[in-house]
């Protein structure tokens, strides 16, 4: 039996009571007093600020009204009628940084209506009955492909699907769900819930799933655009970026997603292995991810290590706090400069830095912490061949998602605008979606 | 502390916080455990004549409804006067009172609308030496269809009858409890003076529908599937028992007719306007059978300090201080202008006064760029309803304009001396203020 501070890379450091105690849902449900009680703090505010806070339009003030009144299916279907990975976003969403920070308690008293616990409770609450509160409208014998089954490509294509149009989806990897299914803290959709969500979407009818294409493997967008009346690219962001620093070949360095995705998709935690000593470079999201998971796994150490100050931190506080009160360190303005060891890391060398007015300098100071396993997570790259205009990395788009491309959209974390977030995938696939239904009917 | 010792009607209690003839005072075991508590006073669940006593239903005997969060906001019952034998009650009073030589304690009656009736309970009550009886005239629901409580409260020549049956055969403080359920409460109230009364009592409970059960329809609360009027009590009734007891403070022919105050009495706030509209002391139910009798601490210090803060010495010190200032709408000071204030260090950009204002009102509250609302005095009649919805205690006021100063929204001067509808030229009857 490994334990915490066993060295290397070794799996089972946790026995299976203590990994299910880790891994369970990071905010347990509401049951139906608890959702009660919150709910009746909204204050039902005119022109709310959270519904202009959330990428998705959710109106928040009516589906909170709707749970105080005792109507949890009727305010499932005000969230999902807006933004129909409803459940998830309640799940993952950054609440403190969008609706429930613009919550006017928030202001008045530091403790904001739990918007998002709420909108799980509606939106499980429906689920559970198996309800699919959606129907399709007239077939309209228009077909569009969608490139990618995350949550922008899900949401575009029911929207696609309820508006009378067939849909086929494809998808790269064996699942669908992207991000959902492979990018996010298992703590935060447990009970395999990112699969459960996309078989009921699906229960609208009229899309079809093709697991295993992607542009380049099998698919081209001149073949697609010439066989579907529309093209919506939700592709993500395939590549990672790279490290200038040297020895990152080492064995022990690799990307923070594949370790998200392969712990998301492993049934027994108990054989997934982890260092005894992680280090974690980036400061976003997946770096909190990624080391708060290996805290979880058992790793005695683990440090998250950011090239700036915390206030430039791209996880938010509560992220952050979050991934402190787990037992991670988070050390700021440190940059890597190389990985030392012999065939395996075994330290990484860090200078420190400074912000100054010509950007961010390495002082000439260094340290080393010692890692037998390193997970980068210093942002994702758009990877694609295909002959679209690309501006910052990203595919150029214009109003709802029109890339420079005649009937193709696009939309999610591969489109420029917008934060990279599930939610603001959805209101992006969502809308590509009535532009396109528009522009097929003639109507835009 | 300021001393809330209170005589009312000769009979002395520690404070004015009574606990009113109800289920929390049914029982010798309850009465003792309110007066250990530090109530005032207590009138006994109301009794009925001698014989098989009455029985309750077996099923649900309340009904409420709520406000956020749960809060009880009002409760309907059906339950009957007590259901025990009137010998029961008779020794357990005696030992009470005995016991607690102190406090108040009251004997409610209801028994039939004849003379030997009253006539036969009558001593005995006096024999246990409670300090007074209160009539019930109120009871809305299942005595009343005996040709009891309110059926007899309604009916203003019953009052006055049955009231001097009492005088003539009990020689202890008389009170009357009123029926709210009737058109204009000065009647029954005069009736009681007329009859010979020390004192009336108000209000009783309200004839009232809780809620009704969706799934059968039956009414709540809900006995096999069949509901009943129950009565209703509680904080939501607080300003129409305010308002009938200021009606008879006020009235020419009931003025200085001692009051004790019930309906909706939750805090010492509570206490203290009732009394400040002239009740003599208060009576509670609703609060006790929510929160149990340590309420009463909260009342006692809440009303002693407010006291120490104004100066006053004694409860009579502020009895009866608003009653002056009841009047009828047409005297109100039509030269009285004022517009609302929103404090925007206060404000918390919920924007209810805003959407209340614009969707339902005068259209005098700005919403402008970054959530700041600002009021439109040109357009303001100063309703206060942005100050009833906001969240935020204080955040809005309404300002007085001073004497000179023009109102943007009739471009008039305002005018300091005192004008009302009485005088005013749109009114038909109008008389020249000369």
């Amino acid at each position: 039996m490994n334990s915490p501070t066993t060295s290397g890379i070794v799996a089972g450091r946790l026995n299976e009571q203590q990994l299910a105690d880790n891994f369970s849902d990071l905010h347990a449900p509401l049951d139906p007093h608890e959702a009660s009680v919150a709910a009746d703090r909204c204050y039902f505010c005119h022109d709310a600020p959270c519904v202009t806070a959330c990428p998705t339009d959710i109106d928040i003030p009516l589906f909170i009204r709707q749970i105080a009144t005792g109507q949890p299916e009727g305010a499932a279907k005000t969230i999902l009628s807006q933004n129909i990975l409803g459940g998830m976003c309640a799940r993952v969403c950054p609440t403190e940084t969008l609706c429930e920070q613009a919550c006017v308690r928030e202001e008045a008293e530091g403790k904001p209506v739990i918007i998002g616990q709420l909108q799980r409770f509606a939106t499980d609450t429906l689920m559970a009955q198996g309800i699919h509160p959606f129907a399709r409208e007239g077939n309209t014998g228009k077909r569009v492909a969608v490139v990618g089954a995350g949550p922008s490509g899900l949401a575009c294509a029911h929207r696609l699907a309820m508006r009378g149009h067939d849909v086929v989806i494809y998808e790269a990897s064996t699942k669908a769900g992207g991000l959902n299914e492979f990018g996010i803290a298992a703590y935060k959709s447990t009970d395999d819930f990112a699969a459960k969500e996309v078989d009921w979407l699906l229960k609208i009818g009229g899309i079809t799933i093709e697991t295993g294409k992607a542009l380049g493997q099998g698919l081209n967008l001149s073949d697609l655009t010439s066989e579907f009346d529309a093209v919506f690219l939700s592709i993500g962001l395939g590549g990672v970026n790279d490290l200038a620093a040297s020895g990152a070949d080492k064995i022990g360095v690799t990307d923070a997603v594949d370790f998200i995705s392969l712990l998301r998709q492993t049934d027994d935690l108990k054989t997934l292995p982890i260092g005894r000593n992680v280090v974690v470079i980036g400061g976003g999201m997946t770096a909190v991810d990624a080391a708060v998971q290996s805290k979880l796994l058992g790793a005695e150490n683990v440090t998250i290590a950011y090239r700036r100050g915390r206030d430039r931190m791209a996880a938010s506080e509560f992220e952050q706090d979050l991934a402190t009160s787990k037992g991670v360190r988070i050390l700021y303005n440190l940059q890597p400069v190389a990985f030392h060891g012999n065939g395996s890391v075994v330290e990484v060398e860090f200078e420190y830095t400074a912000d100054t007015p010509t950007g961010l300098q390495g002082t000439g100071e260094t340290m080393r912490i010692p890692a037998d396993q390193v997970f980068k997570a210093i942002g994702q790259t758009l990877e694609t061949s295909e002959q679209l205009k690309i501006e910052r990395g990203k595919i150029a788009v214009t109003g709802a998602g029109r890339t420079s491309v005649g009937g193709v959209w696009a939309g999610g974390d591969c489109a420029l605008g917008g934060e990279d977030l599930t939610v603001t995938a959805v209101a992006e696939g969502r809308d590509a979606a009535e532009d396109i239904h528009q522009t097929l009917m003639g109507k835009a | 502390m300021a001393d809330l010792t209170t005589n009312f009607l000769g009979i002395t209690s520690p404070n004015p916080f009574w606990l009113a003839s109800a289920p929390p005072t049914d029982k010798e075991y309850n009465v003792r455990r309110a007066f250990e508590a530090g109530w005032g006073g207590v009138v006994w669940k109301t009794l009925g004549s001698e014989g098989p006593p009455i029985v309750n239903v077996n099923g649900p005997r309340y009904g409420a409804i709520y406000g956020a969060d749960r809060r009880l906001l009002g409760l309907n019952n059906i339950e009957l006067i007590t259901d025990r034998p009137l010998e029961t009650n008779l020794e357990e009073m005696a030992r009470v009172k005995a016991d607690y030589p102190d406090r108040a304690l009251i004997a409610s009656i209801m028994v039939p609308c004849e003379e030997e009736a009253w006539k036969a309970i009558l001593p005995r009550v006096e024999e246990t030496n409670a300090d007074g009886i209160e009539l019930n005239f109120g009871c809305p629901h299942g005595m009343s269809e005996r040709g009891m409580g309110a059926a007899v409260g309604q009916v203003p020549e019953y009052i006055e009858m049955v009231t001097r049956w009492c005088k003539k055969y009990y020689d202890r403080p008389v009170i009357v409890k009123l029926t709210p359920n009737i058109t204009d409460v000065r009647y029954p109230a005069r009736a009681a003076k007329n009859g010979g009364a020390d004192a009336v009592s108000l209000i009783n409970t309200i004839s009232s529908i809780t809620s009704v059960n969706l799934d059968n329809f039956s009414p709540e609360p809900s006995i096999d599937g069949k509901g009943s009027h129950g009565g209703y009590c509680g904080p939501a009734v607080k300003p129409i028992a305010m308002n009938m007891v200021a009606e008879i403070a006020r009235d020419p022919e009931t003025h200085g007719l001692p009051i004790s105050g019930i309906g909706g009495v939750t805090t010492w706030r509570d206490a203290a306007e009732f009394m400040s509209l002239g009740a003599g002391n208060v009576q509670v139910c609703t609060a006790a059978m929510t929160y149990g009798f340590k309420i009463v601490q909260e009342m006692i210090t809440g009303l002693s300090e407010w006291m120490d803060k104004k100066g006053y010495t004694s409860t009579s010190d502020f009895i009866g201080q608003a009653v002056p200032n009841v009047t009828d709408w047409q005297y109100l000071n039509l030269n009285y202008i004022a517009k609302a204030k929103i404090d925007q260090d206060a404000c918390i950009k919920c924007g209810r006064c805003y959407i209340a204002c614009e969707d339902t009102s005068h259209q005098a509250i700005w919403m402008k760029e970054g959530r700041v609302f600002e009021v439109n005095d040109a357009e303001c009649v100063a309703c206060n309803l942005c100050v009833d919805v906001c969240p935020i205690e204080g955040c809005i006021t309404m300002e007085r304009m001073p004497a000179g100063a023009t109102d943007p929204r009739t471009g008039q001067t305002v005018q300091d001396e005192y004008a009302n509808w009485t005088m005013h030229p749109n009114n038909p009857s109008s008389q020249a203020a000369e």
